[in-house]
């Protein structure tokens, strides 16, 4: 099943991917089974390779320490990579936001 | 005419800066990647269009930045610096062993002669080489091999900050590591030796003569006398006379012999430039006075110039990647202050200007002379 996510990224890697609004990703779900949060981070840097590296730890794939992900009002930031999204990201009614965390500076 | 490029890395962007060879006018751009860390950006000698800029973030971490027209455009290059194998652990602050992190890259040195070819320092403390341009970078990991596990961080974090490349004999490299001294590789990068015979660290290291463990801030040569080198240390401002094999003391009359950077004038390899600053704890100039110090002694005898520079109610540091000289005659010297000026002698440090100010912090200065 092919779906279309909504993702909006924070103003750094935006500038960085050279993207000026939300983007659109196409994910192919395994076998139909539920779009996970891991493939929607593997579709990210497979469409923009500069962000390998800036989302999560390249070898690890652990999220850096001050970058959130957000959905439908829900903090994923700190489920594993096979939770699935909600509906309403993996139907497009809602973006998926990754956000740099507040800290000073 | 020639002309001058200074290329400034900053808390929060770069910046370049050009003029004419008069350098009195200078007209500046940037900044570049807004928001970011900018700790080194250095062109090319072989291609002085080449540039080479570390940008990091506490947020985004590390990527690397490569540009082909002089800074007009830029491309990401690869930002993946991988240990070579298990790096193992280095000492910690609190002398347990804690794993080798990655964690940015300090400090950019491309070859003298080949604009593909770029080595870069990165903390925690090792070597990485790239010859394909940036697009892939390989560790040197007999660097760390140098008694690596007992290297510690200093408050600054155990980054490799300094790289002296020479173009008469390549297989030669000299690194600076804080808080680990200096290295020297005589066989282009594959082995390495502590070369810090004649440091001594008293309020630092129980043993004030350890082979490893020095803060090294910054060490420099001149390009035609590659066996003298000269170094700012944590405290102490020495010179070596053969190699690095060993080092002695030449602060001399100094108000401070604590500071971060140090230049040799590019056409006299005796006249070199220091920055002192109060102290350790107290990381300003000493009577709130921002002074260069120039020696044309090669050291030990050193004269304040202070002309066009501020002389009261001054609190900036100067970093240690901050000052850069150029090539033209006169000499031109360059720094940049955590107050966000860059000061800027077109004659041998006689007389300055700030050539910008308010930028934010500055971390690093360079300098290119363009045709």
């Amino acid at each position: 099943m092919i779906t279309m996510i909504r993702v909006v990224l924070p103003f750094h890697l935006r500038n960085l991917a050279r993207v000026y609004d939300e983007v659109e990703l196409e994910i192919n779900s395994a076998q139909n089974g539920p779009v996970t949060l891991g493939a929607l981070l593997d579709a990210i840097e497979l469409r923009f390779p500069v962000l390998r590296g800036t989302i999560r730890d390249p070898d690890t794939l652990k999220r850096r320490p001050f970058v959130r992900f957000y959905a439908c009002k829900e903090d994923l930031s700190h489920e594993p990579p096979e939770t699935p999204l909600p509906p309403e990201i993996v139907t497009g009614a809602e973006p998926f936001f990754i956000m740099g965390a507040m800290s000073g500076g | 005419m020639s002309r001058a490029r200074v290329l400034v890395g900053t808390r929060k962007g770069a910046f370049i800066l050009t003029a004419d060879g008069t350098r009195k006018d200078w007209e500046v751009s940037g900044p570049h990647f807004g928001g970011w860390e900018i700790y080194h950006v250095k062109g090319s000698p072989a291609d002085p269009d080449r540039l080479y800029a570390s940008q990091t973030s506490g947020w985004f971490g590390q990527i690397l930045q490569r540009s082909d027209d002089g800074g007009k455009t830029w491309e990401a290059v690869s930002n993946e610096f991988k240990y070579d194998g298990n790096p193992g652990t280095h000492q910690w602050y609190d002398g347990t062993q804690h794993p080798w992190e990655f964690k940015r890259v300090w400090h950019l040195e491309p070859s003298p002669s080949d604009p593909d070819t770029v080595y870069a320092g990165v903390e925690d403390a090792a070597l990485f080489k790239t010859g394909d341009g940036g697009r892939s970078w390989q560790e040197l990991p007999g660097l760390r091999s140098a008694k690596g596990k007992i290297w510690q961080p200093g408050a600054g974090g155990m980054c490799l900050h300094t790289i002296l490349l020479d173009p008469i004999r390549p297989e030669e490299i000299f690194v600076a590591i804080s808080a680990a001294g200096t290295f020297r590789s005589d066989d282009g990068g594959v082995t390495w030796r502590p070369v810090n015979n004649g440091l001594k660290s008293p309020y630092e290291l129980p043993d004030p003569d350890a082979e490893v463990g020095h803060c090294v801030h910054r060490i420099a040569r001149h390009p035609s006398r590659s066996g003298v080198l000269f170094m700012q240390k944590h405290w102490d401002v020495m010179r070596s006379d053969d190699r690095g094999d060993s080092w002695h003391e030449v602060s001399g009359n100094l108000p401070s012999d604590f500071g971060f950077p140090i230049d040799v004038h590019a056409h006299e390899p005796e006249t070199i430039y220091v920055v002192p600053i109060k102290s350790d704890s107290e990381h300003y100039p000493p009577d709130a006075k921002l002074r260069v110090y120039r020696s044309r002694t090669g050291g030990n005898e050193w004269e304040a110039l202070t002309k066009g520079l501020p002389q009261r109610d001054c609190y900036v540091n100067v970093l240690r990647d901050a000052m850069a000289v150029d090539s033209l005659d006169p000499c031109g010297i360059y720094f940049g202050t955590t107050g966000g000026q860059v000061y800027a002698s077109a004659d041998s440090g006689d007389t300055w200007n700030p050539i910008v100010r308010d930028l934010p912090a500055v971390l690093s200065v360079e300098v290119q002379v363009l045709a």
